[in-house]
């Protein structure tokens, strides 16, 4: 379905509008793109700007004399709580906790996709349909299990304890994901493979994951954006140093202790955006086509 | 019976490799083989355990929990219904349940109306489409805590748009919606719209695509114009599509916590509270687990009641009339 946005304009006919004019057409596409960019135009400014320009001008006044002092500041010397270290540890933590999150729940869930479609042993659509409940559930109901279960595990407060948790309710998508691919993808390959001798693992590794490619890139993405972003994981199971971005940023922009620096909350909110534009901006066509993925069921 | 569908299936298997040259010699399926045959099962089973585990299993143990005398931390001390009363004796839940209905009345509503706009916009042949769209649908690559800072700012009473507008010459321009009672949630409204409505505009625009140009073509030469052939055709054929961002987006509301925690903290006062955000707070910080657990549940439930049936008609064979 999504392949479809990038095939040009549908069939509606361009000769309706001149009712409309394309000028108007347009002047309303530029207006409204002009809107959905200002809050990154604003923050981007802003977190150039000193405090006192800031207090002297208003949100679209560019910046005199632009500078990365509130960049540096925020990367490492912004206060969060009470340690006045910057942002970078917490960063580097949702590096830590995204990479192998990621890693385990696609390579999860491709098995599974692989299994429940090209093996189907009984109860597969069940099974497969009992797994994607958990896409849905709203978390608060295993927020305080979960806080249980991690203290137990001895993962209270970690970065491996948020890896765990970010796999267990990341798989369901993966699985989801792979399981719609696989169950497009031609059975008579797996066939003609099996009664050449092939195994299970054998033809999930030399025929399905090579053909593979489109569908990682589209469940990395969604992955990878999902758990960077998450917060309320971050903020039920982790505090101090285990903090992942999203917490920390939080913590910097709505402490109400000292003066408050706009510049720097801004810079801090683009660094810990970065990641996920960079994705978005590098391989959109993708992201889109996850996003449609995680709607659009069939 | 597990035990006998498997040697059933080894046996067969077995038989086919004595039919072919190589394998001739008949011999009782190895372990090997049995575990190979079961290998599938044996894939899936970690996810399928974690699910029961931590989906169905905590899902139980929060219900559970709802029911108890769980303050600080959880007890599993018997208490009925009480935890549940007090949730519904307490006001501000009530607050919460009517701002989550304003909340995502608006936010799906507008977001939605923005979405299709910005699809029909985009699918008149125009150039530059593919940047136009990159910009429509950046933010939802943010973080809604990113998303909640710089509307934050944006909106900010002394320094924000009020400020921007005194600048251009409307001194007595006022704008405190971000600490006003009656008006922050609408704060939150604008942001989430902001951040969604990109990605209602690429499903109107998958569909849009997907339509048949025949259908157009015989209104046209029928003498409609565009207005009454979108109103008239187009739209009405974008039914799946309203009840796919309906579904979402309604999901994504229920579940909204990040964007009022960064933009408005639930403030002022509980003017901006939602479940979540009252869920949250119940269990962390005021020491009442049960009571937090008891409105988690409720939040399950009306997910389940949007969901559900949605999930049902999606999953189930689709029969002739469904295509």
């Amino acid at each position: 379905m999504a392949e479809t946005l990038t095939q040009g304009p549908s069939p509606t006919p361009a000769t309706l509008l001149p009712a409309l004019g394309r000028a108007g057409l347009y002047g309303a596409l530029v207006v409204l793109a002009l809107v959905y960019a200002t809050p990154l135009f604003v923050m981007v400014i802003t977190s150039l700007k000193s405090l006192e320009e800031i207090r002297n001008g208003n949100l679209l006044s560019l910046p005199l004399s632009p500078n990365f002092d509130a960049w540096i500041k925020a990367w490492s010397g912004a206060c969060v709580g009470v340690a006045c270290e910057g942002v970078n540890r917490f960063f580097v933590n949702s590096v830590m906790m995204a990479v192998p999150s990621v890693a385990i729940s696609c390579l999860l869930g491709a098995l599974n996709g692989y299994a429940l479609t090209k093996w189907k042993f009984r109860g597969a659509d069940l099974v497969f349909a009992l797994i994607l409940f958990g896409c849905f559930i709203p978390f608060q109901i295993v927020l305080v299990p979960m806080a249980s279960v991690l203290g137990m595990l001895g993962l209270a407060s970690s970065t491996a304890g948020l890896v765990l948790v970010h796999v267990v309710y990341g798989v369901c998508f993966t699985t989801l994901f792979f399981r719609n691919y696989y169950a497009a993808f031609p059975s008579e390959l797996v066939k003609a493979a099996t009664i050449d001798g092939a195994g299970f693992l054998r033809i999930f590794w030399r025929i399905m994951l090579p053909n593979s490619l489109p569908i990682l890139v589209v469940t990395v993405i969604w992955q990878f954006t999902n758990i960077w972003n998450d917060f309320l994981f971050g903020a039920s199971f982790a505090s101090g140093t285990a903090q992942p971005m999203t917490v920390a940023l939080n913590n910097i922009v709505n402490t109400s202790t000292g003066v408050k620096e706009y510049n720097v909350d801004m810079a801090a909110a683009i660094i810990a955006a970065l990641p996920t534009l960079l994705v978005y901006v590098l391989a959109g066509r993708y992201f889109v086509r996850g996003l449609m993925a995680g709607a659009v069921k069939g | 019976m597990k035990a006998s569908l498997s040697m059933k299936r080894a046996e067969t298997s077995d038989g086919e490799r004595g039919a072919t040259p190589t394998g001739a010699r008949a011999r009782r399926p190895s372990l090997i083989d049995r575990i190979g045959d079961q290998l599938p099962k044996i894939v899936v089973a970690p996810t399928f355990l974690i699910t029961l585990v931590f989906v169905y299993g905590f899902i139980a143990w929060t219900t559970y929990l709802s029911f108890t005398r769980s303050t600080m931390r959880p007890s599993m001390v018997w208490e009925g219904l009480r935890p549940h009363e007090r949730l519904w004796g307490n006001p501000v839940w009530h607050t919460a349940l009517g701002n989550l209905g304003t909340y995502a009345l608006l936010y799906i509503g507008l977001s939605t109306l923005m979405g299709m706009l910005l699809a029909i916009l985009l699918d008149q042949r125009i150039r530059a489409e593919g940047a136009l769209r990159t910009i429509y649908l950046y933010p939802m690559a943010l973080s809604f805590i990113v998303t909640g800072t710089a509307w934050k700012w944006i909106l900010n009473p002394g320094l924000g748009i009020e400020k921007l507008m005194h600048d251009f010459g409307f001194q007595d321009f006022q704008f405190q919606w971000l600490v006003d009672p009656d008006m922050a949630i609408y704060c939150l409204v604008i942001a989430g719209v902001w951040q969604s409505s990109g990605f209602v505009m690429a499903m109107f625009l998958a569909a849009l695509r997907g339509i048949d140009g025949e259908i157009i073509k015989a209104a046209q030469i029928d003498g409609a114009g565009l207005l009454r052939i979108y109103a008239r055709i187009i739209i009405p054929m974008m039914r799946p599509v309203f009840l796919s961002s309906f579904i979402i987006l309604g999901h994504l509301a229920i579940k909204s916590f990040d964007l009022v925690v960064a933009l408005t903290g639930g403030g002022p006062g509980n003017a901006t509270a939602l479940p979540a955000t009252f869920m949250y707070e119940m269990t962390f910080t005021r020491n009442q687990v049960a009571v937090g657990a008891a409105s988690a549940v409720v939040m399950l439930m009306t997910v389940c009641a949007v969901i559900v049936p949605y999930l049902y008609s999606e999953l189930r064979p689709k029969g002739g009339a469904h295509g």
